[in-house]
């Protein structure tokens, strides 16, 4: 009835478990309390939970992602902990539940922290960008979103209900294989990443069309932000990259389910393919993250240094460049994987020449700032320092491109630090810059500073002194993911590095605090022009949150600042001759219903309960064909209603100004 | 979200096509997310054609008359289709139909003959367990086999809508997808014939 | 404020105390043979000329920030976007340096590949490694003894490693004399080791392999050629063998495995662990195109 689920699965078997399982639970409750005290859960389901409006998928995907960041990042201190105690002694966490939370740090930073944030800023700054009503497909992006919360939603349950993977966040076979980890921990691995890998594939289509397609007048391609270029490159490496993640995964579910043989050790499996189809995957996937940001920090420098940014068209060429190019590299992940010396070669090679259009960027960025009149807003304070720091992780990541060097390496906490070095500074302070960026438009407040200020000084120290040290261990020859060592030489290194994430937590604390400063305060910080910044992009032109529609009379666009060029032409902030009729999509529940399902249907696989995933599998099929013959999927917003609200807001600006 | 909502009725012509066009193209690029994985399979499979360990390999399974026939529905399968999109755009709606019932019929033999053909294997002891070849033989031609009976499924939906809902754009669109969908998978199942069955007899 | 100043100056001191004390620890830059002393030398090389663009960096953004915040006055240029010149340096520069690293990186991936054995007068020592749950099987083929987690090897003469696992994929590390490279069941790979000198080296898994991960490392004894044969002859004597139900029972898992010597081993017993595996029906072209693990 309930397949190898039984009583066991309840995580009373360690005080750790249960306390990290209680806080899953308590968590969970409280916010229904909450929602249900604020008698929340009409206004959620019809505004929010249904919403196919990009601005509020955004704001979701984005609160998703704090909420994971704050998981992943218990882990993390969790691990320095350890490390900085377990010389000579098991320290505070038996080996596997050590194991268990590498694992799930890993998986949950990149799949369900960077994407879902990354896909969040994408959702709320694309489409104001450039100029459209909404994305391509707009119960699609409902769906994708309710797809990655499902993925999330299946490692947080593992924490309650058995075990997660041990295999680490790649889940290299054989050790991932039925045979080594016969538990339940993989399959919720495999099933969290399938799902909502579904759901990226599907945004990464959506944006391609949506940039493609629905640009405002006079928007040429040459026109659109930097952030849209790294948009459309990253949602095509999620098109096509992700594809190579979901055959990995099923593969190995095939192994596990129905003992089949790809990757096994007998029988004719080969595991050497699972890291090729893995790291074809799993290389671009790294500039799905980091271009995304690459394209905010592009937005920010401007915008604060006031001034055009430099070198547009190279940075662009660049962005494309990096993006073709990261399918090239994925060998240099298993350069110890014996190949022959002309295929790692070849692979170093490539590898080495990414760096050449990420050092352009670089400098664009830096000539940008020459000359400029600079403001340090926070999200300018995220991108100095991810300027300064960012060249250290890619020097190194240089080294690690040359096979020899690699051999010395690979496994070592020098490339944990190497990869935290890109990802933490690349990827995340550019999504931090770009929430506290677009916060305003999003939301209609403005963030407070000093507190994001705070947390930029805490993040960047902290990222140094938890780092820095691991280069240092890993010269010293010490392997990742170690539980225990006996080298005493190691230990005053590992303890610094778990003071730098003490100071990460604080940094992390800042960030929660100015969230709710933030609201405290936002009758003071109201962004009523809608343009908090005096930008120079389309964003601006809008109201802070923009209507429904976005724009009332879609914008002509003549320049690639768009909005400077209006406001050098005196047509910014002008009411139009009149309005028409628009379409808007309705809310639907389909997206939150599949999600759901996809969720149950996620568990029911894990532990094998056949019934059930047949039933989900079912039903999902009945959600979609119904979902998919309903052809009044949009309403009219009249004219009228239009001018009304418009009216509403230009009468607001006039107060403002005067 | 706000009053003054009413239902719409029907686009203005030009925005629907618009919206029909984007529709087009992200299933162009759907596609080519699916072509990916067939790659990634085809890939796998060229790596373990030689890992049966000791199982029995392609030569000892395979039919070339089976093949052989399982391709023909496949491809006049294509045509009959191809002959259903003519009569949509000819807007006549019962040949539609017609035609899209026959495509059903050969895409279900098809399917029929594949599932004859891997249950064979399974009851001589040659199921995907046995070996690498067979794991990657079994999920190559089965997620080819898959994908047609999505089809199959899908041909039936929208049978029902051109009877429910006539000609109408939204349903001609979809059509028009399902069209893009159904020869993918032919030109799939000739790589797969090509790659999988032939060299394995030959 | 002085306090502070004082503090972070207390606070390099130990840094900088730390870093001289643990010099001798950085293993990785003090290689004890050739192997590992090249491709420490190819890093720092790659280090080095990578400076040329990291320093500038790293100094440009600090100062640009400093030189040209708001409220200075510094000269502004709000619609300065592009200079050809610029651009070309911008290209160029990054462009040559990989260039540069590209061709030492050629030329040192073919010279150190890890399958090729050292060039030397005398001829190398087979040594055959097998990577158990959580131990090292070291066989000598010649000599018939084997050993659990201690590898002894003569000091000056090229050791060449053939690898393999009993078990999931590990990866042998050795780094004071070379990089590493993965064991994998039913597959061999090879790596060439030499000790310039008689010492005592750590040696490791470092791909994670189950719950004994942790303890999975070994120790690498480099000897002069006397003190090796008296250490063969030593294992000669050792009461064990490695026959098949020894090693069914060895290769069970374990941890913290001690020492120990086996007088004589199962002929072929490393080729048969592979066979295990591949069952005897080796694959022809049964690797994937891209990684290839030679034998």
């Amino acid at each position: 009835m309930f397949g190898r689920l039984t009583i066991e699965a309840l995580p009373f078997y360690s005080a750790i478990a249960a306390t990290g399982a209680a806080m899953v639970v308590g968590g969970a409750l409280l916010v229904a309390i909450v929602i249900t005290w604020l008698k929340g859960w009409v206004y959620l389901w019809q505004e929010w939970l249904t919403s196919v409006d990009h601005k509020r998928i955004g704001a979701m995907y984005i609160i998703l992602a704090l909420i994971m960041l704050l998981r992943g990042f218990v882990d993390a201190i969790m691990m320095r902990a350890q490390q900085a105690m377990a010389l000579n002694n098991g320290g505070y966490l038996p080996p596997e539940h050590f194991d268990q939370i590498f694992s799930s740090h890993g998986t949950i930073m990149i799949i369900f922290m960077a994407m879902p944030f990354m896909t969040g800023l994408l959702n709320i700054a694309v489409p104001l960008q450039i100029g459209t009503r909404d994305v391509a497909f707009p119960f699609l992006n409902s769906l994708s979103l309710w797809l990655a919360a499902s993925g999330a939603s299946l490692v947080m349950v593992s924490l309650v209900i058995g075990k997660f993977s041990t295999a680490g966040w790649t889940g290299y076979p054989p050790y991932s294989g039925i045979q080594y980890s016969p538990g339940v921990g993989v399959d919720y691995w495999i099933w969290a990443l399938l799902i909502s890998g579904v759901g990226s594939t599907l945004s990464g289509i959506n944006f391609i069309v949506t940039i493609l397609k629905r640009r405002a007048p006079g928007m040429t391609l040459m026109r659109m932000t930097p952030f849209v270029w790294t948009a459309l490159c990253t949602s095509v490496l999620m098109a096509f990259a992700f594809p190579a993640i979901t055959v990995a995964c099923i593969l190995l579910a095939l192994d596990r389910l129905l003992g089949m043989h790809f990757f096994t050790n007998e029988l004719g499996g080969n595991m050497m393919n699972y890291a090729n189809v893995f790291w074809i995957w799993g290389h671009p996937e790294v500039y799905i993250l980091i271009l995304p940001a690459f394209g905010v920090f592009s937005e920010v420098v401007a915008t604060f240094s006031r001034k055009r940014l430099f070198g547009y068209e190279s940075l662009v060429y660049a962005t494309a460049a990096i993006a073709i190019l990261s399918f090239t590299v994925w060998l240099h992940h298993f350069f110890t994987m014996g190949s022959s010396a002309n295929v790692n070669a070849f692979f170093g090679v490539t590898t080495m020449v990414i760096a050449v259009p990420t050092g352009v960027k670089v400098f664009n960025w830096l000539l940008t700032m020459y000359r400029g009149r600079i403001t340090f807003h926070p999200s300018m304070l995220w991108t100095v320092g991810f300027i300064a720091t960012f060249v250290i992780g890619g020097m190194t990541g240089v080294l690690l491109a040359v096979p020899p060097v690699d051999f010395l390496m690979h496994n070592t906490t020098f490339l944990v630090a190497h990869f935290h070095n890109m990802i933490i500074p690349g990827v995340l302070f550019g999504y931090l810059a770009g929430y506290m960026y677009w916060f305003p438009k999003a939301f209609g407040f403005k963030m407070n500073e000093p507190w994001g200020t705070a947390a930029f000084w805490f993040w960047i120290v902290g990222f140094y002194l938890a780092f820095m040290p691991l280069y240092v261990l890993g010269m010293m020859g010490m392997p990742r993911r170690m539980e225990q060592y006996n080298d005493p030489s190691w230990q005053p290194w590992l303890v610094a590095a778990s003071m730098g994430a003490v100071l990460i937590m604080i940094g992390i604390a800042c960030l929660i605090m100015q969230v709710i400063v933030s609201i405290r305060d936002r009758k003071k910080n109201l962004d009523v022009t809608g343009d908090p910044y005096d930008g120079r992009t389309l964003e601006w032109a809008t109201s802070s949150p923009p209507p429904p529609y976005n724009f009332a009379v879609l914008p002509e666009i003549r320049d690639r600042e768009a909005l400077l060029d209006m406001k050098e032409r005196g047509v910014a902030y002008t009411p139009p001759a009149r309005y028409h009729d628009i379409e808007i999509p309705k809310n639907s529940p389909a997206g939150v219903i599949m999600g759901g399902l996809s969720f149950v249907f996620g568990f029911a696989m894990v532990w094998w309960i056949w019934w059930l995933a047949i039933l989900c599998g079912l039903a999902m099929w009945a959600t979609m064909i119904w979902r998919s013959s309903d052809d009044e999927t949009d309403f009219v917003l009249t004219a009228a209603e239009v001018e009304r609200l418009e009216r509403a807001r230009y009468r607001e600006l006039e107060a403002a100004r005067s | 979200m706000n009053a003054n909502v009413t239902a719409v009725p029907g686009h203005p012509h030009s925005e629907a096509a618009e919206i029909h066009a984007q529709r087009e193209l992200g299933f162009w690029l759907y596609l080519m997310g699916d072509a990916i994985i067939f790659a990634l399979l085809f890939m796998t499979y060229g790596i373990m054609v030689g890992n049966t360990a000791g199982g029995p390999a392609g030569r000892q399974l395979f039919s070339l008359n089976n093949a052989a026939l399982e391709t023909a529905l496949l491809l006049i399968s294509s045509t009959t289709f191809g002959f259903a999109s003519l009569s949509s755009r000819a807007g006549n709606r019962s040949a539609v139909m017609g035609w899209l019932a026959i495509t059903f019929l050969l895409g279900a033999g098809f399917v029929f003959l594949e599932i004859r053909e891997f249950l064979g294997m399974i009851r001589i002891g040659a199921g995907p367990d046995r070996s690498g070849f067979l794991s990657a033989f079994f999920t190559l031609v089965g997620t080819h086999g898959t994908h047609v009976s999505v089809g199959l499924i899908w041909i039936l939906i929208l049978c029902a809508q051109v009877a429910i809902k006539g000609l109408s754009l939204p349903v001609t669109s979809r059509l028009f997808r399902l069209g893009l969908f159904w020869h993918f998978l032919d030109i799939a199942w000739v790589g797969i014939f090509s790659v999988v069955y032939l060299p394995g007899l030959l | 404020m002085k306090q502070a100043v004082v503090t972070v100056r207390y606070a390099a001191l130990a840094v900088l105390a730390l870093l001289v004390a643990g010099c001798d620890r950085l293993v990785v830059l003090n290689p004890k043979g050739p192997i590992a002393d090249a491709e420490r030398g190819l890093m720092i090389d790659a280090f080095t000329v990578m400076m040329i663009v990291v320093v500038p960096v790293i100094l440009m953004a600090l100062w640009f920030a400093w030189r040209y915040r708001a409220g200075r006055n510094a000269r502004y240029e709000p619609t300065w976007d592009y200079s050809g010149k610029v651009d070309a340096v911008v290209w160029l520069v990054p462009a040559l340096i990989v260039i540069a690293v590209a061709v030492l990186l050629w030329r040192s991936t073919h010279k150190l590949d890890p399958y090729r054995e050292i060039a030397s007068s005398t001829p190398p020592l087979d040594v055959q490694v097998v990577a158990q749950d959580w131990k090292w099987l070291f066989i000598y083929p010649e000599q018939g003894v084997a050993s659990v987690n201690q590898l002894a090897i003569p000091a000056g003469r090229p050791i060449s490693l053939r690898i393999t696992s009993d078990t999931v994929m590990n990866s042998f590390y050795v780094p004071a004399l070379a990089g590493q490279i993965y064991a994998m069941a039913g597959m061999q790979t090879r790596l060439q080791i030499l000790a310039d000198k008689p010492g005592k080296f750590v040696g490791r898994n470092t791909q994670y392999s189950g719950g004994g991960f942790s303890d999975q490392f070994f120790e690498v004894v480099a000897m002069s050629q006397a003190d090796f044969d008296a250490w063969v002859a030593k294992a000669k004597q050792a009461p064990a063998r490695l026959d098949p139900p020894t090693y069914a029972k060895l290769a069970e898992k374990s941890r913290l495995n001690p020492i120990t010597l086996y007088s004589a081993v199962e002929p072929k017993l490393f080729d048969a662990i592979i066979d295990r595996y591949t069952g005897g029906h080796q694959a022809h072209g049964g690797q994937t195109p891209t990684a290839p693990a030679r034998r």
